[in-house]
């Protein structure tokens, strides 16, 4: 990428290189003041969940835990059914994460190469559909869940979750940018428009469902909302709902307890967040028109 | 017309080219299949967004005007949800609360992450610009719930490291979340905190879309460093500040995980927001008509800004 002021610089008198030595150096300040402020909350719950729980209210905050303890992780182990969580979340953000790549896949392509009556405006209609704020659908949602008997459910979480007008929207972006002469050559060599898309248009495509699969991974692994309305039981709780309860069972009990069950909470989206980094913000600022 | 629906793979591009598309002559069988087709991989997600996203908003655009608790048959009694709810003073503080809680975390999103995309932006070491980056974006990827559970030990009045920090500097302890003031304070803070990285990341794109040769141009005129700024980068990146501004107000208007977690909307009604009220009258008090109708209002007023920002930047926004 070119650097905006790069090339401005070059063509800048001798003279004031110095002066903007010292501003860029100033940029650097301010800017490492933001990342402390943003990573230092983070580290500060890793370092303190790390301290034995006694010691985990003491002031000043050490922020390099000296005597590294795991006592306050067994406690999390004891205190939550930590595996249970972590199963259900994982359940539910898998199942979604691969309904909405298949849906989406499937409805992208529909939109972007084949042919039918009302296609520009049945897109409209599921572009629209961004648009309406999920509290607003929530109650309908909830009595028809409850009507079919899944309330309660992790499945309630799940079936709703999965048609995404964001991720189809992503698809079909993605497909257009695939040419049509494939599908053409493909119909040469005799093959179905179901097999077209399975073997031409669907491999071409994994980088596109990556981005779908990643930002579904990361919504619902972190969903507070639903699940709090969906789930009533204890055994059907999510991460953050688990965390959340904790937290209210401790009441005055130790910070690193609950600090190292929010630790645990983070690694998945960790491990997401280095390795599908550039996926996630080409997914978050997809369609911004950036 | 029929031409269209039985080419399936057709070039919506080459019209011209579907006679010789048509060659191979697609038996009675496939063209039939050909008919259908489309609609065979649109189903799941139409028939899902039907079901879960087009019958709910009707529903709950009905809902509102009726009664019910879901124990008992619903009753029609017309607009006194919407009555009674613009008259619940619970309902208009929170109302109130989420209206000055977009417009300040809102400036304070776009301002920060504006003035950090263009330090970020201008002469670095790459690999700076990528920690920066990465660093600013790491928050988005955490969960509200638990990013608020963390925050609200840092902020506690007697051990949280907020205040011990500002001991350092001589400020007395402040009482964040026991004092109205001091938890709006908070719940602005921790959402701004987690979600500035998001329009950070839309300026960054802004930003890099700028050509260079514009800036040459306003060098060699003669303006330097914030004059810069201001003629050059402020008007062209207005099309991703309109883009930037809808996108957060529409977030934040729909605020819930930070205040729920960190203060259940207290002290009092303090943090109480649109979207708590939502859920409160439906799932605490079971009074799903007003519930509705409270979202019907909040959908409104969504709607309404999001018109108006657009009209409004018909006169401010400049593309190139």
């Amino acid at each position: 990428m070119t650097l905006i002021s790069e090339r401005v610089e070059t063509t800048a008198p001798v003279a004031t290189r110095r002066k903007r030595d010292w501003s860029v150096a100033g940029r650097i300040a301010a800017l490492l003041i933001a990342a402390v402020f943003v990573l230092g909350p983070v580290l500060w719950t890793l370092s303190t969940s790390l301290r034995p729980p006694s010691e985990s209210f003491k002031l000043p905050p050490a922020f390099l835990p000296l005597n590294p303890d795991l006592a306050s992780y067994q406690q999390v182990f004891k205190q939550l059914n930590i595996v249970g969580l972590v199963l259900n979340s994982a359940l539910v953000t898998g199942l979604i994460a691969v309904g909405q790549m298949l849906t989406a896949a499937l409805a992208g392509y529909a939109f972007a190469h084949l042919r039918f009556r009302g296609r520009g405006a049945l897109f409209s209609i599921v572009l629209a559909t961004m648009m309406v704020p999920a509290q607003v659908t929530i109650v309908p949602v909830f009595m028809l869940i409850r009507g079919v008997g899944l309330s309660d459910t992790l499945l309630a979480l799940i079936i709703p979750a999965i048609p995404t007008a964001f991720g189809t929207f992503l698809m079909r972006q993605y497909f257009l940018g695939l040419p049509s002469e494939l599908a053409e050559a493909a119909a040469i060599d005799g093959a179905s428009p179901w097999r077209t898309f399975r073997s031409v248009y669907a491999p071409l495509a994994v980088p596109g469902l990556a981005i779908v699969g990643i930002l579904a991974f990361n919504f619902h692994w972190n969903e507070f909302f639903r699940p709090l309305i969906m789930t009533i039981s204890e055994q059907n709780f999510t991460l953050p709902l688990g965390l959340v309860s904790l937290q209210g069972n401790l009441g005055t009990g130790s910070i690193s307890v609950v600090l190292a069950g929010v630790v645990l909470s983070m690694i998945p989206a960790l491990v997401v967040f280095m390795f599908g980094q550039r996926a996630l913000q080409d997914g978050l600022t997809a369609g911004t028109g950036k | 017309m029929s031409t269209a629906t039985s080419t399936p793979t057709g070039t919506g591009k080459q019209p011209g080219r579907q006679a010789t598309h048509k060659h191979s002559q697609p038996s009675k069988r496939g063209r039939v299949q050909q008919r259908w087709l489309p609609w065979a991989f649109l189903a799941p997600t139409i028939v899902g967004m039907g079901i879960f996203t087009l019958l709910p908003i009707v529903a709950s655009l009905a809902l509102a005007f009726f009664r019910w608790d879901i124990i008992s048959a619903p009753t029609f009694v017309g607009f006194d949800n919407f009555a009674e709810v613009v008259q619940d003073p619970t309902v208009r503080v929170s109302f109130l609360n989420t209206i000055v809680f977009v417009i300040v975390a809102v400036a304070l999103q776009l301002g920060l992450a504006l003035g950090l995309a263009i330090m970020v932006q201008e002469k670095l070491p790459s690999w700076l610009r990528v920690f920066f980056r990465s660093a600013f974006f790491f928050p988005l990827i955490l969960s509200a719930a638990s990013v608020s559970i963390f925050m609200r030990y840092l902020f506690n009045e007697q051990f949280g490291v907020v205040n011990w920090l500002l001991s350092l500097v001589g400020v007395p302890a402040v009482p964040w979340l026991t004092t109205p003031g001091g938890s709006a304070a908070v719940v602005i803070l921790v959402y701004v905190w987690q979600n500035f990285g998001f329009s950070f990341l839309l300026f960054i794109g802004g930003l890099a879309s700028i050509p260079v040769e514009t800036y040459e141009a306003a060098s060699i005129d003669g303006a330097t460093g914030w004059r810069k700024h201001f003629y050059v980068t402020l008007p062209l990146l207005s099309p991703t500040t309109l883009v930037a501004s809808v996108m957060a107000i529409i977030n934040a208007l729909q605020v819930f995980d930070q205040p729920y977690v960190l203060t259940r909307g207290g002290p009092g009604d303090s943090t109480r927001t649109a979207v708590m009220v939502i859920f409160e009258s439906a799932f605490q008090r079971l009074e799903f008509g007003q519930a509705s109708a409270i979202g019907v209002i909040l959908t409104l007023i969504i709607m309404a800004i999001t018109a108006a920002q657009f009209r409004l930047s018909k006169r401010f926004v400049f593309y190139q």
